[in-house]
């Protein structure tokens, strides 16, 4: 039984693969090709499609904006997520247990509940069609599972080490940078991952807080699906190119990823 | 960790409660404010009492989207998780190997949830797609954009083509820290792989199948854009989950009462289950 174990995964695999293989195989083809009929492979290979979104800049500033909104939504999300992970590591204060769950329960939160309250929140504060504000409206889950997570790497550190620290002369401050950081340098990679990934794959809040200037790219996929006929070979090069940055963030985090799934709890 | 009592460790933890609960507090008081008001426009509003909630609650959409809903995240668990546990069981421990595996399964979960749902549309369109086309060609009548149970069958597989990895790296994780001297003392016994699951591994992984439970279902009574964009909420409406409905009646249809009470129904149901989730975890960390 043991000899035919490496099956199971491997079949896992490949079924995961094949949409994504639809896909990529799609994006290769004319447009005519794909409503002519069906083909397994492109039989009139063309790049057409990858050429006209890296060049047309309504498509690639979808890139730009995407990217840059998460980038600021994860550097927000971590810096103000390690203070807030270290006290709940670390001290027990008035209220601590009721935050943490009050925290939980916005991860947990429906983005359908909060999709048009937010489109005026945003707009009172002038912040409408920025990448700030979906950066800010991202925090909103973001922020609570990065405290969840680092407060699980926080706890593996033996507290002796602070107060060693602190014997030692250091201040505060001093201590979190030099000392404390540097020892759960994986779980910050980890969390920022985590940050990265559900700012970049969340869709329904980017979209309602842009129009024009801070349109995510997966947004303007979907505009463009109605307003220009049923370009597929388009849209599916578009697609390809939404899965690249995670694949490549994901490289990094290998080997902690499991651990950073469990929230650093195992 | 005996942790000391410091009430001095509120200021850090002030910026990321300012900050959520900007985010939090605001919208959801504007969500209680129209689930109590009416209006005829020129925001102009006046106060209706419990009209939307009662409204609601005894309406058959309501009931059915709800039922819908119950009855997918039912159907996903039952799926995900056993083959979750099933997969990770089977997986390398270590190595190359389990770290391309590790890298290949994460990757349905990094990709936007739109691109997810555009991408099993073309994947399963009956005339082009390579799973329409496959089923239809064995002789299988399947048709998701004009027949319900092909469409839901759809709509599952999706779920579990991109959530299982969830599962299974939770389940590899908890599967990872079991200390080799279990196995050993196993062996020793002459236990079979069963007893060995049962009472080496299956006790180990109560606590990360907590965490996967919950996530899933949680994730999976909030899921909006996949089968939106896969189905549209259709046939009719039998594909239209919770989240489907309530986005039609509050920026569709522009009823802000009645989507408003039923955010606020739906979002009392999420923190139900947060609380439960919360106990649980909390519980087994004591442990």
């Amino acid at each position: 039984m043991n000899r035919y174990r490496w099956l199971v995964p491997t079949l896992y695999i490949l079924f995961l693969m094949l949409p994504i293989y639809w896909l990529v195989s799609m994006s290769f083809k004319t447009t005519n090709e794909i409503l002519g009929g069906f083909s397994l492979w492109p039989s009139e290979f063309t790049v057409e499609s990858y050429v006209k979104i890296l060049t047309d800049s309504t498509w690639y500033s979808g890139y730009i904006n995407s990217i840059a909104y998460v980038a600021l939504n994860t550097v927000i999300s971590v810096s103000f997520a390690l203070p807030a992970a270290y006290a709940f590591s670390r001290y027990r204060f008035l209220g601590d247990k009721h935050l943490f769950f009050w925290l939980l329960t916005n991860r947990m939160a429906p983005p359908a509940v909060f999709a048009l309250p937010f489109l005026q929140l945003y707009s009172a504060m002038g912040l409408f069609d920025t990448h700030l504000a979906v950066a800010l409206a991202h925090c909103l889950f973001n922020i609570p599972l990065a405290v969840w997570i680092l407060e699980g790497f926080m706890s593996g550190v033996p507290k002796e080490i602070d107060e060693t620290a602190y014997i030692d002369g250091y201040s505060f401050p001093k201590f979190f940078v030099k000392i404390f950081m540097p020892l759960i340098s994986s779980g910050i990679g980890v969390t920022a991952f985590f940050c990265f990934m559900f700012s970049w794959v969340e869709l329904l809040l980017a979209k309602t807080l842009t129009t024009v200037e801070a349109k995510p790219i997966a947004a303007i996929m979907t505009k463009t699906a109605s307003s220009s006929g049923y370009e597929l070979g388009l849209l599916a090069a578009a697609g390809v190119l939404t899965i690249v940055p995670g694949a490549i963030v994901i490289w990094f985090v290998r080997n902690h990823i499991a651990k950073g799934f469990a929230m650093g709890r195992v | 960790m005996n942790k000391t009592w410091n009430n001095k460790a509120w200021f850090m933890v002030l910026p990321v409660l300012l900050i959520v609960a900007m985010n939090a507090v605001v919208p959801l008081m504007t969500v209680v404010n129209y689930s109590v008001q009416d209006t005829f426009g020129n925001n102009v509003f006046f106060f209706e009492g419990a009209r939307w909630f009662r409204e609601v609650l005894e309406s058959e959409r309501f009931h059915n989207a709800l039922f819908r809903q119950f009855s997918y995240t039912f159907i996903i668990l039952a799926i995900e998780i056993p083959l979750g546990v099933g997969i990770a069981l089977a997986m390398p421990r270590s190595g190359v190997w389990a770290s391309v595996c590790l890298v290949l399964m994460a990757l349905p979960l990094l990709i936007p949830w739109n691109v997810v749902g555009a991408m099993w549309n073309i994947f399963a369109l009956p005339d082009i797609g390579l799973l329409g086309y496959t089923i239809n060609a064995m002789g299988i009548d399947y048709n998701f954009t004009s027949q319900p149970i092909s469409a839901w069958i759809t709509m599952v597989l999706m779920d579990v083509w991109h959530w299982t990895s969830l599962v299974v790296l939770l389940a590899y994780a908890g599967l990872r820290s079991i200390d080799d001297a279990y196995y050993q003392a196993a062996r020793i016994d002459a236990a079979s792989r069963w007893s060995v699951f049962r009472y080496i591994q299956l006790p180990k992984l109560k606590h990360v199948l907590t965490i996967a439970f919950l996530l899933r279902f949680m994730d999976s009574f909030m899921i909006y854009t996949e089968p939106f964009v896969l189905t549209g909420g259709g046939p009719g409406n039998s594909t239209t989950l919770l989240s489907i409905d309530l986005v039609k009646a509050g920026l569709g249809e522009f009823n802000l009462g009645i989507a408003a009470s039923m955010s606020i129904i739906y979002f009392l149901m999420t923190l139900l289950v947060c609380w439960l989730f919360y106990t649980l975890t909390m519980q087994g960390e004591k442990e």
